[in-house]
């Protein structure tokens, strides 16, 4: 097609899309569309086609039916805080934003679940329910922006997932408009549905299987009260061995988070949380419940905290000070992002007892890159999030990051884990999809894909790679294997940029 | 221990070649369940062990023929225990059965399904391809859920060859206790006790009484216990209880329960086990246990047994039957012979669905009928996986 052939069929889309939504949410020009070329993850950058906004479930309806009929592909995008580059457009693709799909249905405190529109945010889910003395489990760090429609798209997690689970645990029932623009529900309100288990299948699918126009979350009664234990430790290894003491010893703690040193020295410096500078690791570790379980629990806590070494432990006495505990943590990436000009944020997920081999080897890579990492991870679960601190402005730096990053991934799946926990694999991990999977695996990926979408116009080039990257993603490898320090150049389709400060 | 997986694939192969279906089995312990499958008995149950467990990252890889027992056996040796309560149906039951058939006991709405616990697994699918998929970790959001999906599933995809789970600790204490409740106040009272912060790790109904069971920290349990009241269901169960839990061992109604009637036992109970199933629970490790296995009186009686998987808090539909409601609420069991287009309609109107769980006509559709949009949808993920329709054709629809 040329692109004055392209530019009709364009005009013509976004007349026909008109017709169908409000003029003014259909996007063509690139001004406007510009806030749509990129999620969280901003080294991706493509201007989209066109953006629409419609404002209800049969405008989607009607938009995927027409972009069907038109065979154009659809990139359907949340609040766009994702870190995978998942909602990355494509300038042949329509951005179909949901963001104005943001009302909560109904809350049902008796039977304990919330029916919203995927434009909610996720945060806005525990506010309006807190009046029943009830929350939202999953709580991403985004949590204030992010929309429950991407977070089913990502199954994400957070803090609070050691005790409360991820999105598949915490989502019962959604309505789904596929590529052709047919509408079905998936899930049940009961705890199950007839059938195979569609719900689970949709959740972290990243927007290829289908449009998620409704969902029913469970909502969990809001604990009676919460401490949080304090401990910092001499060594990252202790630090580790007391995260499996406490997971083993039955204790389900509602978070347990571990930063290293770097993290810790740039969080306080930032939040003045009061955190133990000269410590090598330092762990947070919450419990909530009733007040005599806290109590009891706290206890067990600390005294196992002091029995592995701990050289200080501090708890908590009222909610000031755990809010104030927790302040230097949550704030551990803007802190970070004023130590260094960027930096590049990881998301693997290991066997907890792998947690000391895994940041030494990562200490030693830095080393070998000339990068610093500050370390930062959901321990209780084994999902790190290094931080790989570069300067973008230095040339061949970023692409140096980018590939130590991938290198972490690859040590992730070496010691028995995975390439991403919860940020998804969007197209930033594609690269890194061919250690965690034989070509068969994915061809068959690729299968249920097809069982969904046939023509593959759901959120195309996201999540699943062709066989054909990954041979390239293979031979690539074996080329940095036998130049092991010479950073390989970036894949064709990336745009460089300067990244932006982006938290998860 | 064995691993007898290339054996499975070249079966596999051989079913394709010669277009003949087969039938997924191991430990023959859920044959009642789903429909009445042709087929060639595809025996898995050798395919077992303990591949991989280490209780400080409280995940347990095993193979799929491993008998639920046997996993219990070596995860209580670490005070850690299977945190859906699976029945194991007299220690018969293997992982991945109980993955296939999403069976989970009381606990299940509290701590989650056997769906939820899953992390990963090794599948071999009607293309005699093995794959795996998740992992063995706590998060894992590369490719599809693939492994979830086997939930319920009743071998629809492939044979499940290994399972990765997550386990838990054995709770540190636990409190049973009971009151005289209707059915229509015990709905409500269950949801809204699940609606506060208590230990809460089961919930049931029956035959007038509200079975209430509190697990965690020793502290929260008893300050939780004495808050609710009730009596406490201990060692020594009261006379009354035991009376209206197994009432002097007659069936509750319909024909008396005969093992032989019932599809899945292939050969009738001795003597001893029947004595055995006859025993009131006496104490309420008992009665939960028994619930989960279905074996308390009310499961005996041979009539069709209906489930009813549904909003926790919807109000018992108007239909006459001895019912017994758990998890809180989201699943109750009926028995008798009903209409199935009319209990769909019941179920649909309390946000669920219903199915034929044991008896009755097995020829028939014995789960709830899907919309036309998701019967295609089903065919397809069908066909993604075994595209020549080999493995359990039927089990779970007619049209599958």
């Amino acid at each position: 097609m040329t692109a004055a052939a392209r530019e009709l069929g364009t005009a013509e889309l976004a007349r026909q899309l008109r017709e169908l939504v409000a003029p003014e949410f259909v996007i063509e020009d690139a001004e406007t569309a510009r806030p749509y070329e990129c999620d969280a993850l901003p080294i991706y950058r493509e201007l989209p086609m066109l953006v629409v906004l419609p404002e209800s479930v049969e405008q989607v309806q009607a938009v995927m039916r027409l972009c069907h009929g038109k065979g154009a592909p659809v990139v359907a995008r949340g609040a766009g805080t994702g870190l995978s580059a998942g909602a990355l457009p494509s300038p042949a693709a329509v951005v179909l934003s949901l963001a104005r799909l943001d009302r909560i249905l109904e809350i049902d405190p008796l039977a304990r679940t919330a029916r919203v529109q995927p434009g909610v945010r996720n945060l806005a889910i525990s506010e309006a329910a807190a009046r029943y003395g009830l929350f939202y489990g999953p709580d991403p760090s985004s949590q204030i922006a992010c929309s429950i429609g991407g977070n089913v798209a990502e199954n994400s997690g957070g803090v609070h997932c050691l005790k409360y689970g991820l999105t598949v645990h915490n989502v019962l029932r959604a309505e789904v408009i596929d590529a052709s623009g047919e509408r079905f529900a998936v899930g049940s309100e009961g705890l199950d549905a007839a059938g195979f288990d569609l719900m689970a299948l949709i959740t972290g699918s990243e927007g290829l299987l289908g449009v998620v126009t409704e969902i029913t979350v469970r909502l969990l009664p809001t604990p009676d009260t919460a401490q949080v234990v304090m401990a910092a430790f001499d060594s990252v290894s202790r630090a580790g061995d007391a995260v499996g003491a406490v997971i083993a010893a039955g204790i389900v703690p509602a978070g347990l988070e571990m930063m290293d040193g770097h993290a810790i020295r740039a969080a306080e410096a930032f939040a003045q949380a009061g955190y133990p500078t000269d410590a090598s690791a330092l762990l947070l570790c919450e419990i909530d419940g009733t007040a005599e379980e806290v109590a009891e629990h706290c206890g067990r806590v600390e005294r196992m905290f002091g029995d592995l070494g701990a050289v200080s432990i501090r708890t908590s006495r009222n909610d000031a000070e755990r809010a104030l505990l927790w302040k230097g943590r949550k704030s551990a990436f803007p802190a970070v992002g004023r130590i260094s000009p960027d930096y590049y944020c990881m998301d693997g997920t290991i066997p907890r007892g792998k947690i000391a081999e895994v940041l030494t080897e990562i200490d030693r890579m830095a080393a070998e890159y000339g990068l610093s990492v500050a370390n930062v991870f959901h321990a209780g679960d084994g999902n790190l999030h290094p931080l790989i601190l570069f300067d973008a402005n230095v040339p061949g730096e970023f692409e140096k990051a980018d590939e130590f990053g991938g290198r972490i991934l690859e040590l992730c799946v070496a010691v028995g884990g995975c390439i991403t926990g919860e940020h998804g694999v969007g197209i930033e991990k594609l690269r890194q999809m061919p250690a965690q999977f034989t070509d068969p695996e994915l061809e068959q990926l690729h299968a249920v894909k097809h069982a969904f979408d046939p023509s593959g116009k759901l959120n195309p080039g996201k999540s699943v790679p062709t066989l054909r990257q990954c041979q390239e993603y293979r031979t690539l490898a074996r080329t940095r294997e036998s130049a092991p320090t010479g950073p390989t150049s970036a894949p064709p389709s990336r745009t460089l940029s300067r990244m932006r400060k982006s938290s998860t | 221990m064995a691993d007898i997986c290339d054996q499975i694939i070249e079966s596999i192969e051989a079913a394709r070649r010669n277009r003949e279906p087969l039938s997924i089995v191991a430990g023959k312990s859920k044959r009642f369940m789903g429909r009445a499958s042709g087929g060639n008995p595809l025996d898995t149950a050798a395919h077992e062990g303990i591949v991989s467990y280490v209780p400080g990252e409280l995940v347990l890889t095993v193979r799929a023929g491993t008998r639920l027992a046997e996993i219990e056996e070596a995860l209580a040796e670490h005070g850690q225990a299977l945190q859906f309560e699976p029945p194991s149906f007299d220690g018969a039951a293997t992982i991945g059965g109980t993955l296939a058939c999403n069976a989970s006991g009381p606990a299940r709405p509290w701590s989650g399904s056997v769906r939820d616990a899953v992390l990963g697994i090794e599948l071999v699918t009607g293309r005699a391809e093995r794959l795996r998929f998740g992992g063995r970790v706590m998060k894992n959001v590369a490719g599809f859920d693939v492994s979830r999906l086997q939930a319920g599933a009743l071998g629809a995809f492939g044979v499940i060859t290994e399972v990765s789970i997550k386990v838990l600790p054995r709770p540190r204490h636990t409190v049973t206790l009971v009151r005289d409740f209707d059915a229509a106040d015990a709905i409500v009272h269950m949801n809204e006790l699940a609606g506060t912060a208590k230990p809460l790790s089961g919930a049931c109904w029956h035959g007038g009484n509200l079975y209430v069971r509190f697990s965690g920290a020793e502290s929260a349990v008893e300050a939780a216990a004495r808050q609710w009241g009730g009596e406490r269901l201990n060692a020594a169960a009261t006379p009354r209880h035991r009376e209206r839990l197994n009432p002097a061992a007659t069936p509750q109604r319909g024909e008396p329960f005969d093992p032989a009637a019932t599809p899945g036992q292939r050969e009738p109970l001795d003597p001893t086990a029947t004595l055995r199933h006859g025993k009131p629970p006496n104490d309420a490790a008992s009665f939960w246990r028994d619930l989960a296995e279905q074996r308390l009186a009310y499961f005996r009686t041979g009539a069709p047994l209906w489930r009813f998987s549904v909003r926790s808090s919807a109000p018992l539909p108007r239909i006459d039957g001895n019912w017994l409601i758990d998890w809180g609420g989201a699943q109750r069991w009926i028995q008798g012979d009903f209409d199935k287009v009319e209990l769909e309609r019941l179920a649909e109107s309390a946000g669920g669905h219903v199915s034929l769980y044991r008896g009755g006509d097995r020829e028939g559709e014995v789960h709830h009928a899907l919309p036309e949009a998701l019967k295609s949808l089903h065919l397809r993920l069908k066909d993604a996986f075994d595209p020549d329709r080999i493995l359990n054709p039927g089990r779970l629809y007619g049209w599958m």
